[in-house]
């Protein structure tokens, strides 16, 4: 689990308490639950995961087995700007290897980890469908394709001044 | 909502969608009795919206209010499916075909085209549909359409994706008025047994029967599940399908709960594809207004209703037994069979299981009965399958063809052939799961059987290029990285066989390969596919097999001479500038990140090995290919 303090607010817990109740008593209620907090406070924590625990009565080892199951629910905080760069096949022969190379060494660190100013986080991903734009990258959702390696730093750059 | 008023919006709509369907001179004729004078549709599937096709639209309804043009529809569609060309827009009658648009390009066609008396663009083009003399042919003559042949996306790319009003104009929802009002559920499913229809998810199982084993099934509940989590990197087909065509999907599940007996559905997508579940979630809102889900659907009396459920990034979770624990809300982790899901699946009641265009082939079978859909495709495999075409090839896409077209006609006559005067080398089919189609077996008709003859298999429809840049261990190598990644770790031969073959293949593509490796590859993937719980662990081998089969020798190189013959394997190549080429531009030593590259203005360069990351930068930078890699 991550060891940044928990930082959530009243307005967080307001919004994941009334999710979770709008859930309570459906079959299968965990997964949407756990999408809905890590919306809400980008990651899931153990404070929020024993929460979830407890209002939906399901043990917190099993939540736990879940939130640590798929790759899409994290434990730790993401950076302010996630940049998430596509590794699926089609991607990976029009080399995107080499793009998550050069975004590395942009930003100092590798892929999974987070800037120590908390600005930035690199992840990578299995095919986003946009298999026409090979290679591509996502930052924050915008999808930027048929990129070069020199390409990566001109547009990370756009997402330092803010 | 009855099937009168059904037939009455699809009568109202039908002209709008038609003129998209038909040949150029009936489409001008049948335009003037729909009140629009053109239909500009453009792509709002994932590959196009990436590439910006909002900003298109927001561009023409702007121009479009300046230039007081109030007759012409505009339509945001799903995927046309030739993505490398996106953003695309088409405009009817004409089918002139407009590709990578702009805001700009946008704005030119409004004021150039669109506008009353107006002329196409022929710069802004698809320069295929333009002949050397100037005339100008309809999309759908070029020979990326021309040879395909669309069931599963008979719509996508045709009706506006969030207006049911259209999907209906297009004939979504008259099977299932014809279902509930004609048929008894025994005849739909022997229906689609006698069609011969197959799963398009990856097994190949026959549809019909899956659906009949259920229905037999005892249990008061039963459920309808759609898989809609498209595991397989590189294939889209299934997100395709749900962007732009998603009431097809509703209706056939609703269909088969008819058929089988189950009242409940759920559709399990991906939660990486935002579009399709905004869609799905606009068309199941859209489907329960008019009663075409929830209760007494058309006045039948029966109920069925859908609801979303989405993944959360697990592999293992394409896996029948997996994806249904997940639904549960629980780890995703296979579980062994028999009990089979037609008798124990999900919530431990009777469960029907289809992937997203498997449902798609539905509608169409009802409607045009058995005979027509067992007439196309192979003696065991009938009717079309998607690709989703990418890699090195030209026309990047999905491409949906008969059963049993040859490879070659899909890489060449619809791919448009290898960029860069390359040579094709191998393709990928079925993924992770899958193997390779060497050059020499170009010409094989693409069913399940011939590809499972030459050591791949369909999978669902992922169809990787690979030219002599790509190296064979390398490539076998990711798809084991990523196996072994979404591993879900119950079982040990899985979880420790997709470890091992990876260090192994890590051991080779390092430069440390001894001949013992390809006899302990081979023993470790026996031991997977006899052991494995679930298809992941048994299939993960064959994409090395495959390759250690067709491929051999590049394996040998590796190990023996220790060379990557695609020069792709780092450690096994070192970079050299050839001295009667470099000019002494510099351009390469200023890009180089490790400082590398030591030489005077106009004299010949040199790389230091020992400092020289192999990162590449000075061969994308070299404007007189003075740099190799041996």
């Amino acid at each position: 689990m991550s060891h940044i303090a928990f930082e959530g607010t009243k307005e967080q817990m307001k919004a994941l308490l009334s999710c979770i109740s709008a859930h309570k008593g459906e079959a299968g209620a965990l997964m949407p639950v756990m999408h809905e907090a890590q919306n809400i406070y980008g990651y899931l924590p153990a404070e929020v995961q024993t929460v979830i625990a407890e209002k939906l009565n399901i043990p917190l080892a099993e939540v736990y087995g879940v939130a640590t199951f798929y790759s899409q629910f994290s434990l730790t905080p993401k950076g302010k700007h996630k940049v998430s760069i596509c590794l699926g096949t089609a991607c990976y022969v029009k080399g995107s290897d080499k793009i998550l190379e050069a975004v590395e060494h942009e930003l100092r660190i590798k892929c999974g980890e987070c800037t120590p100013d908390k600005k930035f986080s690199i992840e990578s991903c299995r095919c986003v469908g946009a298999c026409g734009l090979a290679p591509v990258m996502i930052i924050d959702g915008e999808v930027y394709g048929r990129l070069k390696p020199d390409d990566v730093k001109g547009i990370l750059d756009k997402y330092l001044q803010d | 909502m009855t099937v009168e008023q059904l037939k009455k919006i699809a009568a109202e709509k039908a002209n709008i969608i038609n003129v998209r369907r038909i040949v150029r001179e009936q489409a001008e004729k049948l335009s003037r009795t729909t009140g629009y004078r053109k239909q500009v549709l453009v792509c709002g599937g994932t590959g196009c919206t990436s590439s910006h096709s909002h900003e298109v639209i927001e561009q023409l309804e702007a121009s479009f209010e300046e230039l007081g043009i109030d007759d012409v529809l505009i339509v945001k569609t799903g995927c046309f499916g030739l993505c490398a060309l996106g953003p695309i827009m088409i405009v009817y009658p004409e089918g002139a075909f407009y590709s990578q648009m702009t805001p700009e390009h946008a704005r030119t066609v409004a004021e150039k085209h669109l506008v009353k008396g107006g002329q196409i663009v022929k710069e802004l083009l698809y320069v295929e549909t333009v002949h050397d003399d100037g005339s100008v042919i309809p999309f759908s003559e070029i020979p990326f359409y021309k040879h395909q042949m669309r069931v599963a996306l008979r719509n996508c790319g045709v009706i506006a994706a969030e207006d049911i009003d259209e999907a209906i104009g297009a004939g979504d929802y008259a099977a299932l008025a014809r279902v509930l009002t004609e048929m008894t559920p025994d005849g739909v499913i022997e229906e689609i047994q006698k069609s011969g229809l197959r799963g398009r998810g990856g097994a190949g199982f026959p549809t019909g029967m899956k659906w009949k084993f259920t229905r037999i099934a005892e249990g008061d509940v039963k459920y309808v599940c759609c898989n809609a989590d498209e595991g397989d990197p590189g294939a889209f087909m299934d997100r395709s399908v749900l962007e732009g065509d998603p009431h097809c999907v509703l209706e056939a599940m609703t269909i088969a709960g008819y058929a089988v007996g189950a009242h409940e559905g759920y559709i399990y997508v991906r939660a990486e594809y935002p579009i399709a579940v905004d869609r799905l979630k606009i068309a199941i809102k859209q489907s329960r207004k008019y009663g075409l889900l929830g209760k007494n659907i058309l006045g039948s009396g029966f109920d069925f209703d859908i609801h979303i459920r989405l993944g959360a990034g697990a592999f293992v979770c394409g896996e029948e037994t997996a994806l249904m624990a997940s639904i549960e809300g629980k780890r995703g982790e296979p579980r062994p069979r028999p009990p089979f899901s037609a008798q124990c699946g999900l919530f431990r009641k009777p469960t029907v299981l289809n992937n997203v265009e498997t449902w798609a082939n539905i509608a169409p079978i009802i409607l045009n009965g058995f005979h027509w859909f067992s007439s196309i495709g192979t003696e065991r495999s009938k009717g079309t399958k998607v690709f989703a075409v990418g890699g090195k090839i030209h026309n990047v896409g999905l491409v949906e063809v008969p059963m049993g077209t040859s490879l070659k006609t899909i890489i060449y006559d619809i791919g448009g052939g290898i960029p860069n005067g390359k040579q094709f080398k191998a393709a990928q089919t079925g993924g992770p799961s899958g193997g390779c189609i060497p050059a020499k077996h170009i010409d094989i008709g693409m069913d399940f059987d011939n590809l499972v003859s030459i050591g791949s298999m369909m999978g669902s429809g992922g169809l990787i290029v690979m030219d002599e840049d790509t190296c064979m261990v390398d490539i076998a190598k990711f798809y084991l990285e990523f196996t072994a990644d979404e591993s879900c770790g119950k079982c040990t031969p899985c979880r420790i066989g997709t470890k091992r073959l990876l260090e192994t293949l890590d051991k080779i593509c390092s430069g440390n390969g001894e001949p013992a490796d390809l006899e302990k590859i081979k023993e470790i993937s026996e031991h997977m596919k006899s052991s494995s719980l679930c298809a992941l662990g048994q299939s993960a081998p064959n994409p090395v097999l495959s390759a250690l089969e067709h491929f051999g020798e590049e394996y040998n190189a590796h190990i023996y001479e220790k060379s990557c013959p695609a020069g792709v394997c780092k450690s096994l190549l070192n970079y050299y500038i050839e001295p009667d080429k470099c000019r002494g531009c510099t351009l390469c030593a200023r890009n180089c990140p490790a400082n590398a590259i030591s030489g005077t203005v106009k004299a010949a360069h040199e790389i230091d090995a020992k400092k020289c990351i192999k990162c590449g930068q000075c061969i994308a930078h070299c404007k007189f290919n003075a740099i190799v890699k041996k």
